[in-house]
């Protein structure tokens, strides 16, 4: 695969880029196409007429109405996963020029600003293909199944208010509590690998985002009450030790949540809780 | 008899939290959603939730306060006692989901801190960042995943909703399960439910651009409307004042960028061409503050936006020249900034690419939120005043207290219930709370208190020795509805088969031209003259969807199909929104009416609801009597200056 973040371009190139960006131009999106699964790959090119404003989901709403190639074919509309188009529920999450981001942030403004730019899309490519950029991340719910990231209430009536916290601790979680399921991470992650057989989602690395959680609710006073099932969870095979230390994923996180630090704080953790469990004898 | 089983349709806040409280009580759910739930709009909301809260409370404000700034705000059209019902719930609401971990700002001593919000003078609105949808919706998805793993609740993600099956005719018509489709392999199937919960939330995509997700069409929603449930209210949509425009869709900027303390403006000066920092504060003109010096920015919703609508459109005070205005926070501490609204100033640095701790923001208004919705009944608490009351003040006795059962009696199978038996409405897709306008930060209480209070009317309503179970109905029932949507779905595709290519026919224009039609004629200012020039329109678009043809013919995870199907259903509820606004011959909360501008309680202090006329396929709208026996309806003025009272209103609509 490509480099995850390759072609990342600085926020100055970005601005700049901005700057000098023609409206009324035309760009070419270059669009890596599948029928479904085990059907192959092939590569499609679009010239889409942009605005100052004009993102990725803008311009794939415009071949979804003009389904026609550069090659003047007629094709069908090109599908893809979205949802909020504001970054925070992650649905949008593609390969863009080489690297793993959210499709409604990317400006063709800022990386398309001369006439007949090409931007490239692809699907993900940890995750199976369901039709052309839309991908099924099921996986990684599962994985926070795999990790029980929930606080254990003792059900909905009313019993009061939860633990008290401080300002610098509630900013701490909230941090965590960002990560909006994406997969940005995991894309990034040469340790992370497709794997379509659900039988070896338990056994396969789980990546960065689950471990994340694990941090995060072991971090609560009443989510503390499984720390030992969370951080068993990560004990074994596909478990934390799986971590390259590549530290691509809090490259690519479009949230900012410090991944490796929640790797290195729960891997502290799995340590202790592996010493006292030894020495508990259980 | 084997176990009965419920079914939520919709994995946003209500439909997640009715999921968490009816598997609690031990029935099995089916939970369906168009995307996996964790990615429902509910992550779109920002600013807050409201809730009496000790600090407030010792001030003098009071749940009964905090019901009666919402009838007030929602200009006295919603239903009186779920609203009662919903304020006192609001506080322990807060506590369970402080409980279930959502990171709520905290004060220095480690109490969840408070912010302001439009429509009130209290600080009642508790916060997560600027992004406090999503963090209601993670702690709702992750209770949900606990049942989940219990085996408790069974997720179907990437399945879409097509069609209620129902049995019986008029009032014994009865909800018994749905038709839903995977939008992956395109299966049918029909699903068995002893009853059904619609929690599918609004319907931006009728007005094209919008702040909502790319889900919310509606379809679900009117597909209900079709098969007998009564729409309520459904001209009542909500603009909200500040948005950043775009080419995809319209962000939206939080009230809480006003509850922290962001000031609405415009140079006094047309065509002024100064950057914003450079122009001095006398040369600015903060509208809001000066015609409504009480409230200021923090004026509601509707009254911000027909104000901006005024300054932009009639005044061409616009900046630039353009539909824009100043939305300006620079004056406060950039490090507050990122601690407050870190979130949203993100998404606006993001996508404008300008930082807006430094730089004024450029906003304008955009659709945004359904009062309106699926028509619901409720069974009355036990709070009845012998007349309703005036306005409440802020350290009065209150004429209740904030116990359970006053507004509502708690697990009646009727709350929340429409007109079809079995088949509830939760959430913003409910009518029940916000009347003509919602209040900022309500909306995630009303989702969340649906779930929770009304949960258990679903309960008690399967269980009811009266309620029949489904296991031993015919099984023609539902074959009848999977091939009434099978050979909807074959006509679809095959339209892609024999496409004439003809644009007029093409889906998304269709769809694009009933959102401008709809932004034009039926938001802001309305007018008679216009409204039956859009209905005109969405007659004549209904002629050409009868003829829409497809680009796709894929039998696997046809996507166009889907946007295609929704767009017919749009058509149909656009209809009935304009037709119960042409009819709506006064203004009222987000209803303005250029030809009608005052208010008139005496024929209009009505629910509309909309029935769907089966042989004439069109929308039959009644208005009958808000029920309003707990607060009298006063003159809504948010303390507007005496000096502006000669203009009460915009002049004019371009529309």
């Amino acid at each position: 695969m490509s480099g995850a973040y390759a072609h990342e371009y600085n926020a100055e190139t970005r601005r700049a880029n901005r700057q000098r960006a023609k409206p009324g131009r035309s760009i070419i999106l270059k669009i890596k196409r599948c029928d479904g699964p085990g059907k192959p790959s092939r590569w499609e090119s679009f010239k889409v007429p942009v605005e100052p404003g004009s993102n990725v989901i803008s311009c794939l709403k415009y071949i979804a109405s003009h389904p026609v190639t550069t090659d003047g074919k007629r094709t069908t509309p090109v599908v893809w996963d979205s949802g909020c188009l504001e970054e925070v529920c992650g649905a949008c999450t593609m390969v863009i020029n080489g690297r793993v981001r959210q499709s409604c942030s990317c400006l063709i403004d800022e990386y398309a600003p001369d006439e007949g730019d090409t931007l490239t899309l692809e699907p993900m490519s940890k995750f199976p293909v369901i039709r052309d950029l839309w991908v099924d991340r099921e996986r990684m719910f599962h994985a926070l199944r795999r990790v029980k990231a929930w606080v254990p209430i003792d059900g909905t009536y009313n019993l009061g208010p939860g633990p008290k916290e401080s300002p610098e601790h509630q900013q701490m979680r909230y941090a965590l509590s960002e990560c909006m399921t994406c997969g940005c991470c995991l894309e990034a992650c040469p340790q992370y690998l497709q794997e379509s057989d659900p039988e070896k989602w338990d056994t396969s690395f789980i990546g960065a985002a689950a471990i994340n959680q694990v941090r995060l609710f072991n971090e609560h006073k009443t989510g503390k009450r499984l720390k030992a099932d969370r951080l068993e969870a990560l004990m074994g095979p596909g478990g934390i030790t799986d971590c390259g230390n590549a530290q691509n994923c809090v490259k690519v996180c479009p949230k900012g949540i410090p991944l490796t630090e929640s790797i290195a704080a729960v891997g502290r953790s799995t340590t202790v809780h592996a010493f006292t469990r030894f020495f508990k004898g259980r | 008899m084997a176990e009965q089983r419920v079914i939520v349709v919709g994995g946003g806040l209500a439909g997640l939290a009715a999921s968490v409280r009816i598997a609690e009580a031990g029935l099995p759910v089916d939970l369906f959603s168009m995307v996996p739930v964790k990615r429902s709009h509910s992550v779109c909301a920002q600013g807050g939730i409201n809730a009496c809260n000790e600090v407030a409370r010792q001030q003098g404000y009071s749940e009964y306060e905090h019901f009666d700034e919402t009838i007030y705000g929602g200009d006295f059209l919603a239903d009186q006692h779920p609203v009662l019902e919903m304020a006192n719930w609001a506080p322990n609401i807060i506590d369970l989901l402080d409980r279930m971990g959502v990171p709520f700002n905290r004060t220095a001593e480690g109490y969840r801190d408070l912010r302001l919000f439009g429509g009130s003078l209290f600080k009642r609105t508790h916060f997560a960042g600027a992004t406090t949808g999503q963090q209601l919706l993670y702690a709702l998805d992750e209770q949900t995943r606990r049942y989940e793993s219990e085996g408790k609740v069974k997720k179907y993600e990437f399945w879409e909703f097509l069609w209620p099956v129902t049995q019986g005719e008029g009032d014994e018509k009865r909800c018994v399960g749905i038709v839903a489709q995977d939008m992956r392999t395109m299966q049918i199937r029909a699903f068995r439910a002893a009853a059904v919960v619609m929690a599918t939330g609004g319907n931006g995509l009728i007005f094209g651009k919008s702040t909502n997700s790319v889900i919310c069409t509606g379809g679900a929603a009117s597909r209900c409307y079709q098969e007998g449930a009564w729409y309520g209210n459904p001209e009542m949509i909500q603009v909200h004042p500040t948005a950043i425009p775009g080419a995809d869709k319209l962000r939206l900027m939080s009230e809480s960028a006003r509850g922290e303390g962001g000031r609405v403006w415009v140079p006094r000066k047309k065509g002024d061409t100064r950057r914003p920092t450079d122009i001095p504060e006398a040369e600015r003109y903060y509208f809001l503050e000066e015609r409504y010096p009480a409230y200021g920015n923090i004026v509601p919703r509707d009254i911000a936006t027909r104000e901006i609508f005024d300054i932009c459109v009639n005044e061409g005070m616009g900046v630039d020249g353009q539909n824009q205005v100043y939305l300006d926070l620079t004056h406060r501490d950039p490090e507050y900034l990122t601690r407050k609204l870190g979130g949203i100033l993100d998404i606006y640095e993001k996508f404008v690419g300008v930082d807006p701790r430094f730089t004024p923001m450029k906003i304008f208004p955009a659709v945004h939120y359904s009062m309106g919705g699926l028509w619901t009944d409720y069974t009355p608490g036990d709070y009845m005043p012998d007349v309703p009351k005036p306005a409440h003040k802020s350290g009065a006795p209150v004429p209740v207290d904030n116990k359970m059962g006053h507004g509502l009696t708690i697990g009646a199978p009727n709350n929340m219930m429409s007109n079809i038996k079995g088949l509830y409405a939760f959430g913003e897709v409910n009518f029940a709370y916000h009347g003509a306008n919602r209040l900022g930060a309500n909306a995630l209480l009303s989702c969340i208190f649906d779930g929770l209070c009304n949960g258990v009317s679903v309960v008690n309503f399967v269980r009811d020795s009266g309620t029949p179970g489904v296991d031993g109905l015919d099984q023609s029932i539902y074959d009848r509805v999977v091939r009434q949507e099978q050979e909807k779905h074959d006509r679809l595709v095959n339209s892609a088969r024999s496409a004439t290519g003809d644009e007029a026919y093409n889906p998304y224009r269709i769809a694009k031209e009933l959102g401008d039609e709809m932004t034009a004629a039926s938001t802001v200012v309305k007018t008679g003259e216009r409204l039956e020039r859009a209905l005109a329109k969405v007659a004549e678009l209904r002629d050409r969807y009868a003829k829409v043809e497809l680009c796709d013919a894929a039998s696997w995870t046809n996507q166009s199909l889907s946007f295609a199907r929704a767009t017919g259903d749009m058509l149909i509820l656009a209809e009935a929104m304009l037709k119960a606004g042409l009819l709506r011959k006064e203004s009222r909360g987000a209803h303005y009416r250029k030809d009608f501008p005052e208010r008139d309680d005496e024929n209009f202090f009505k629910t509309s609801i909309a029935r769907f006329n089966p042989q004439t396929q069109q929308s039959d709208i009644e208005f009958v009597p808000v029920r309003a026996p707990l607060v009298l309806p006063r003159a809504r003025t948010y303390g507007k200056a005496d000096t502006k009272a000669g203009k009460p209103q915009p002049a004019a609509a371009h529309a």
